[in-house]
């Protein structure tokens, strides 16, 4: 097999990958633009829409159709209730007790999906067939597709309600300012719930349209989670565009580095942008510097 | 002195009576190291359902020479620090004769030091090698080692006069013994590593390892994993059209993989203790009345089926219990009554101990299974 074939191989993994990445890692991006939280039962949520889909087809036997939207409702009221129940309680919030809350959270529903579920690894058929499609040398399977349209299709109904609604323009303006949001009448809380809301949702449809790929389990959220948080912060915790680059660059990188140096270092080279990007540019790579003004 | 005979006499009455219905009713108490939940629970969990399936039967039947045996388990969570304090908590506060366990390779060997300064023996239900070698007085195993199984599929690829393999292993202890094994024994078999390649326990696409293999000049894939690692690769290795052949470890022989790897699973080619296809074994086989009893208790009892790590259970209660009964009850006896354990068998395979051997099995304990309609099919 030519060199050439192979790259392109990796190149087609990585976006398919990558897309995954930047599904999750949108989520992230919601939340903390809404509240400045960084959600880290993010992964959970993905993790509950894939085992609830699960649940739904193997145990109440509904069809696949019926089984999706029910896992991503029945995810978004789990999403509402933690924001309900573990936030909102909260009198004087700091981002480092609301950062610990999410991931007492994690642990917890990761906890209740482990005694509900129990531990075994679970397999979601594939929306349409498993056949693999022939791609100028590479091959793709027919769930890619809908993973990289799913993609598609949420990225531009956020840019589109971030913009052109009035709550997601609420949202907007409290993620630049809370104090001068809620001066104008905006109920900052209630945009707080809307993105946990969001958020859950959007999760809980990647944990399903992934699901028929790599397969779902309790624990599956702790990878899924970190590498979404790592798209988001390649693209500089932007809900739109940039955290989707940010997804795919962060595939393509690991599949390259996996193919042509060594797959060992697959997940390092992850950590390792996160954690130069972090020192040098905290901004993300695609967001100009920002300046206060006075 | 005299007024006080009486009295001694009672007292002495009384405690020769109680004694006499302590021996009677005490049970003898073994300990069990399982990882019952954490990562490896795939094996401590059918090991502590067998163990006290088993045992609950012994029971039943009037238990090991009149006396009932009681199992008292702890959960590892496979972590070697909990181990090692479950394990001194047997031996000091349950006073146990025996411990059967831990679950894996790495508590095993955390727990060797512990056993071997108190004088207790251990049945490790783990497969790692080392546990037994070099041997260590109070310490045995019913586990396959990793060593046997690749031996096994080596012995394979030089009858299909394949010499160049491509590796690709899981990157936790499973995986990495299997590894070393691997290229261990590879010159042996004049079987030649040309690519070696690795992956993450959770890692969801292996298609840039595969399509690296493609580039190569191997012949074969021989995968070392446990689930769900191993149904990804034979997914990927599907969508990605391979026709070599696909070799996976034991560690994926469950019923399990089946299921998740779907389609991708057939033809692929694996070692496997025998559990898997004992309704297909040939009549004349030792171990086949051992297997069926198992599978159909183990059905009849947790509605899954059983599989071989239970079986690691199963055969370290049973030689606990031919010990007891061909010796005493003291961990000295049972020692070395298991010692001198030959011909039995088990789950696992054939077991032969001696002073020299405390693995017990030979590669005959394997056979290569190969994966057709969904189910499993003896290679001849």
């Amino acid at each position: 097999m030519e060199l050439g074939e192979q790259i392109t191989q990796y190149l087609v993994s990585g976006f398919s990958t990558g897309a995954i990445y930047a599904l999750i890692g949108i989520g992230f991006s919601i939340i903390y633009n809404a509240t400045g939280i960084i959600n880290f039962a993010q992964g959970e949520f993905v993790m509950f829409g894939g085992m609830l889909t699960v649940f739904l087809l193997n145990v109440l036997k509904l069809p696949l159709w019926a089984a999706i939207p029910v896992a991503v409702l029945v995810t978004t009221i789990v999403g509402l209730l933690f924001e309900r129940l573990a936030i909102r309680p909260l009198r004087q919030p700091t981002p480092i007790s609301l950062v610990i809350i999410t991931i007492g959270g994690s642990i917890l529903l990761r906890g209740i999906a482990m005694l509900v579920w129990g531990k075994d690894t679970h397999v979601v058929p594939a929306f349409s067939g498993e056949v693999p499609i022939p791609l100028g040398g590479a091959t793709i399977l027919p769930q890619h597709l809908w993973i990289l349209g799913i993609t598609l299709v949420m990225i531009a109904v956020n840019r589109w309600y971030f913009s052109h609604t009035i709550s997601g323009k609420a949202m907007r303006a409290c993620s630049y300012n809370r104090r001068a949001a809620s001066l104008v009448g905006i109920d900052v809380r209630r945009m707080v719930l809307f993105s946990f809301v969001i958020s859950a949702a959007l999760g809980s449809l990647a944990g399903i349209i992934i699901a028929p790929l790599t397969m779902t389990a309790y624990d599956v959220g702790i990878m899924l989670g970190l590498k979404g948080f790592c798209a988001a912060i390649i693209g500089g915790m932007s809900s739109g565009l940039a955290t989707v680059l940010g997804g795919l660059i962060l595939g393509i990188l690991e599949s390259l580095g996996a193919g042509l140096v060594s797959s060992g270092y697959k997940d390092a080279i992850a950590f390792i942008i996160l954690l130069l990007i972090l020192f040098l540019r905290p901004q993300g790579i695609f967001r100009k510097a920002q300046t206060e003004r006075v | 002195m005299k007024r006080f005979l009486p009295i001694l006499f009672v007292v002495v009455a009384m405690l020769a009576w109680s004694s006499l219905c302590l021996a009677e009713q005490a049970p003898i108490r073994i300990g069990g190291l399982f990882a019952v939940t954490g990562p490896p629970s795939f094996l401590g969990e059918p090991e502590r359902n067998t163990a006290q399936m088993v045992i609950d039967e012994i029971n039943a039947a009037g238990g090991v020479k009149g006396r009932k045996l009681q199992l008292i388990a702890y959960d590892t969570t496979g972590d070697p620090q909990k181990a090692v304090t479950a394990a001194t908590r047997l031996i000091k506060e349950d006073k146990v004769v025996a411990i059967i366990g831990p679950s894996t390779t790495g508590e095993t060997m955390a727990v060797i030091p512990v056993v071997e300064k108190e004088q207790i023996p251990l049945i490790s239900c783990a497969a790692g090698s080392k546990i037994t070698d070099p041997v260590k007085k109070w310490v045995f195993k019913t586990a396959q080692n990793d060593g046997l199984a690749v031996v096994k599929i080596f012995e394979y690829l030089n009858k299909k006069k394949i010499s160049k393999v491509a590796i690709l292993t899981v990157s936790d202890g499973f995986g990495s013994s299997g590894r070393e094994q691997l290229k261990a024994n590879a010159a042996k078999y004049g079987i030649q590593v040309v690519v070696d390649e690795t992956y993450g326990p959770k890692d969801t696409d292996m298609t840039s390892q595969l399509t690296k293999i493609r580039g190569s000049d191997a012949q074969a894939i021989i995968c070392w994993g446990t689930n769900p690692g191993p149904a990804v690769i034979a997914r990927n290795h599907k969508q990605l059209g391979l026709k070599l052949p696909l070799f996976m470890s034991h560690g994926v022989s469950s019923k399990k993989f089946i299921e998740l790897a779907g389609d991708a699973a057939e033809g692929i080619i694996l070692p496997s203790g025998r559990v898997i296809v004992a309704d297909v074994l040939p009549a004349g086989d030792k171990q086949k009345k051992s297997l069926m009893a198992y599978v159909k208790d183990y059905q009849k009892h947790f509605k899954a089926e059983g599989d071989h790590f239970g079986g690691h259970a199963w055969d370290a209660v049973m030689l606990l219990k031919g010990a007891i009964e061909r010796g005493g009850d003291t961990p000295a006896a049972i020692r070395d009554q298991v010692e001198k354990t030959s011909n039995f068998a088990g789950i696992g395979g054939i077991f032969n101990f001696s002073p020299t051997e405390h693995a017990g099995l030979a590669k005959d304990a394997f056979v290569m299974v190969e994966i057709k309609n969904k189910d499993w099919v003896l290679v001849p």
